[in-house]
């Protein structure tokens, strides 16, 4: 990528600098406690240092992974094959061929994502923007979940699993059971939630009592659900009676998400609910005392055992609630855009939920922002790749490596030569930390 | 990962100190066995199905024919329940004398157990034993690679989540390399390159700018996914002939092993990267227990900042491992295409790394626990595709969640705890 390009002499520079910047990693291995709980540690000052990158990092990282993917696009394109064959002879019309093929794919995907000037009405030209909000609902929703959890300093690697599960009991509620229009709505909702809660609540259960690390079992958990759909859509309380394929009934109208904005707009309620769980979750962590509590235990759970906090029932109670909102991700995709149960409904919004509540830092609104910005990536893409021909996976590689730059402030702070933050100050004193082992 | 015991320094997975530490007598192993066991008791045996489960051993070609072997169904459940129960009850009178149970046992109970189920899921039916186990072989050597790759760079504290990732990439450049140069081992110089690739990645963002390994892990596999999605669907899709048909690896039958019957054409007839396989695993068995290199990567996995002071490199050693890890996953990557014979697919691994990841902490982070691991879930997967042809009332798919479950009782401590490395997962820095 971008990195070995760089020149030496910046390198250990900066990767002096970051030590200031992220200061949770050196005394933590120094101290005799570090050897007790490495993992907790470390995972609380990497949510650390993923607080405290600024913005702009995010937004250079924005840039940055655009220009890859433009260098993949543009290697792709077969114009600029054929002009890159006579590159020496006429540079020009390779830069030109270039120019055309990144413009055009990422003007397509602007289109496809925001605003098209080129539809025929008004109401198709601001389609686009509409899809993108549709597409963001389920990652923001689990975006939420996964960063909910980070914030405890638990990887929910999950997602993806209690995205199933919250779709497969709303689905169920949905297409098997006969209520009034409201109650029928509030109640496959609600299944969802406890669906996504339950398998949330597994690996938050197997941490908390046995210390089995969360990151193996929501990954384990992951292909279990998917099985379980597999096998559940097999069966005859779920599988769409005369049909052969692995699909469920279409849901009752009653238990679909009303459109927002009528028939001509994909845009359902579940996007209100997405808000509405930002605004929560926003309150939960900055407002209320289990918030606090969560917080405490992901920044540092020695010392939050030692306040008196019950550090194992916060692991559970975080990874329900996050479980939770992952499930509301699978209420959004089968009661708003699919309407009905396969093995793919989960599509790949759980791992995408991971990328978002990075990109969005583990804060509520930066991971709803985060989730329409990858979301609009996602509806642009496939605008992109109708018109275009570029393929969609290119949005999987931008989406990936904004990621590992914000993740790595240094790196970025190294490719643009950016001052580290509190460079000026004098480096942390290294002595204590020393002292400290050769007593211990 | 371990909540309550605290980290015993230098003690390997199996090593015999780690029993005596471990907390008082846990009961969890003989209760395990005695459930299981009573379940085939009962499901297997006194509720089995009558008729006969036949086990065909032939395979073309062999030297000697051995007819199929057909065995009452109820009667063999019956016999192989009944052991599985006295085990239990050895275990038992093993835990309450507080001495450890025998390292035989939970091989014995699992092929006890295995067989009384297959003679159940077989009855009136034939199964194909040499294909089930030539099956098995075949989907557990990516598995073996994935898993030494993960061990490899978890012994020194790095946690590799990448292995899918890499898997793919070895994939990915090994069909691209072989068909570009019409020579099916410049695939397989390129696809250890491709996984270091990864590896590079790995190693640069979580060693060099301490970022958090499980996300540059997870974040590194849609990467991949990605650009080889990508440089599949506009190059190797739209021009195979020249991108992607890549020749495969030759079976190379070694003289006189090959000729046993049954064991000999499973494992001495297969083409150069399961060979490789069989070395790997010794090598890094050896290499990682028996010798001085590998003494000091699992003092950096355990205690860095002691390895430090003795003048252990860490961040050196991580990043070799690393490196070395990347290698191997490429190289087993290389079996879905040339070892296979195939063309390259998108995301043709489909979560192999994560089955692989399993496979190293079921293993408990050693090489041949990897590789026993490695091959009961490549077992459940190709019992999974027999059964399927037979056809009995077993729904594929939790045949399929079988390893990740297994997995799951396993970190969860049902049955036995495994350790990690104590460092593992966590950044080190000298300051």
């Amino acid at each position: 990528m971008t990195s070995p390009a760089q020149p030496d002499p910046v390198q250990p520079d900066s990767a002096r600098s970051s030590a200031p910047d992220a200061p949770a990693h050196g005394p933590a291995d120094a101290g005799p406690d570090a050897d007790r709980r490495p993992d907790g540690r470390d995972q609380a000052g990497v949510v650390h240092q993923i607080l405290s990158s600024s913005w702009l990092l995010s937004l250079l990282a924005l840039l940055v992974a655009l220009v890859v993917g433009g260098v993949l696009i543009a290697m792709a394109d077969a114009r600029v094959q054929d002009a890159s064959g006579y590159f020496f002879a006429r540079p020009q019309d390779m830069l030109v061929a270039v120019w055309d093929a990144v413009r055009n794919a990422y003007v397509a995907m602007f289109n496809g994502a925001v605003y098209d000037p080129q539809a025929p009405s008004f109401q198709r030209s601001v389609r686009p923007l509409t899809e993108t909000l549709t597409v963001a609902t389920p990652l923001v929703l689990a975006g939420l979940g996964v960063a909910l959890a980070f914030r405890a300093s638990l990887f929910n690697i999950g997602a993806q699993g209690q995205i199933i599960m919250g779709a497969t009991f709303a689905a169920w509620i949905g297409f098997t059971w006969q209520l009034p229009p409201g109650v029928h709505l509030v109640l496959a909702v609600l299944a969802g939630l406890i669906g996504g809660a339950i398998w949330g609540g597994i690996p938050g259960f197997l941490r908390a009592r046995t210390g089995a690390h969360e990151v193996i079992v929501t990954i384990m958990l992951n292909y279990i659900a998917f099985y379980l759909l597999s096998y559940l859509l097999t069966t005859a309380a779920f599988q769409r009676p005369g049909s052969s394929n692995p699909v469920s009934s279409h849901l009752e109208p009653t238990a679909v998400y009303p459109l927002l904005l009528g028939p001509g707009f994909r845009l359902h309620a579940g996007f209100l609910v997405a808000l509405a769980a930002t605004v929560f979750v926003w309150w939960l962590l900055s407002r209320s005392t289990v918030g606090f509590r969560f917080r405490a235990v992901g920044a540092n759970p020695h010392a939050a055992r030692t306040a008196g906090m019950n550090v194992e029932w916060s692991y559970m109670l975080v990874m329900i609630i996050a479980g939770g909102l992952a499930g509301l991700a699978g209420t959004a995709q089968v009661m708003g855009t699919e309407r009905y149960l396969t093995a793919g409904i989960a599509a790949s919004i759980g791992f995408d939920a991971i990328t978002v509540a990075l990109l969005g830092r583990s804060r509520p609104w930066g991971v709803l922002l985060a989730g329409l910005l990858f979301g609009a990536l996602r509806a642009g893409g496939v605008t992109m790749q109708a018109r275009t021909g570029t393929p969609i996976d290119i949005v999987l590689v931008v989406q990936s490596v904004i990621v590992l730059l914000i993740a790595a402030p240094p790196l970025v702070r190294t490719i643009f030569r950016l001052p580290a933050p509190g460079k000026g100050r004098a480096p942390r004193p290294v002595a204590p930390a020393p002292a400290k082992e050769v007593q211990a | 990962m371990s909540v309550a015991a605290p980290p015993q320094l230098g003690t390997g997975p199996g090593a015999s100190p780690a029993a005596s530490d471990r907390a008082p007598t846990s009961w969890k192993g003989p209760l395990t066995y005695g459930l299981l066991g009573t379940l085939a008791l009962v499901v297997f045996a006194v509720l089995g199905r009558p008729g006969t489960s036949t086990f065909s051993v032939a395979t073309p070609g062999d030297l000697f024919h051995i007819s199929p072997v057909g065995v009452p169904s109820r009667l063999t459940a019956l016999v192989l329940s009944l052991l599985c129960l006295g085990l239990a009850a050895l275990a038992a009178v093993r835990t309450r004398q507080g001495r450890p149970t025998p390292g035989w046992v939970p091989g014995t109970f699992a092929a006890a157990f295995v067989l009384a189920f297959l003679s159940w899921a077989v009855a009136g039916e034939s199964i194909p034993f040499t294909g089930l186990l030539q099956g098995t072989l075949f989907l557990a050597v990516p598995l073996v690679f994935g898993a030494i790759s993960g061990l490899m760079c978890e012994r020194t504290g790095v946690i590799n989540i990448a292995i899918e990732g890499q898997l793919l990439a070895g994939a990915f450049l090994a069909a691209v390399a072989a068909t570009l140069s019409g020579n099916v081992y410049v695939g397989l110089v390129a696809a250890p390159v491709a996984g270091l690739a990864v590896g590079l990645l790995l190693a640069i963002f979580t060693i060099t700018y301490g970022v958090n390994q499980i996300i540059v892990g997870v974040v590194l596999n849609v990467l991949v996914i990605g650009l080889t999605g990508f440089l599949y669907s506009t190059v190797l899709a739209t021009d195979a002939a020249n991108w992607n048909q890549p020749p495969g690896l030759r079976r190379i039958a070694i003289p006189l092993l090959s000729d046993i019957p049954v064991i000999g054409p499973v494992v001495f007839n297969q083409n150069l990267i399961v060979y490789l396989m069989y070395a790997t695993v010794v090598a890094a068995n050896v290499a990682l227990f028996r010798s001085r290199w590998g003494l000091r990567v699992r003092a950096v996995g355990e205690h860095p900042r002691a390895a430090d002071t003795v003048g252990i490199k860490v961040n050196l050693t991580r990043y070799k491992n690393v490196l070395l890890g990347g290698a191997i996953a490429g190289l087993g990557g290389a079996f879905f295409t040339i070892g296979a014979g195939l063309a390259f697919g998108r995301e043709m691994t489909a979560g192999k790394g994560y089955i692989a990841l399993a496979a190293m902490i079921f293993g408990r982070w050693s090489p041949k626990g990897a590789l026993a691991a490695a091959l009961l879930f490549g077992f459940a997967e190709q019992l999974r595709i027999s059964l399927g042809i037979v056809g009995t009332g077993i729904p594929s798919q939790f045949m399929l969640m079988t390893p990740y479950l297994v997995t799951i009782f396993a970190v969860a401590g049902l049955v036995g705890r495994v350790r990690p490395p104590a460092a593992n997962g966590t950044h080190y820095s000298k300051a």
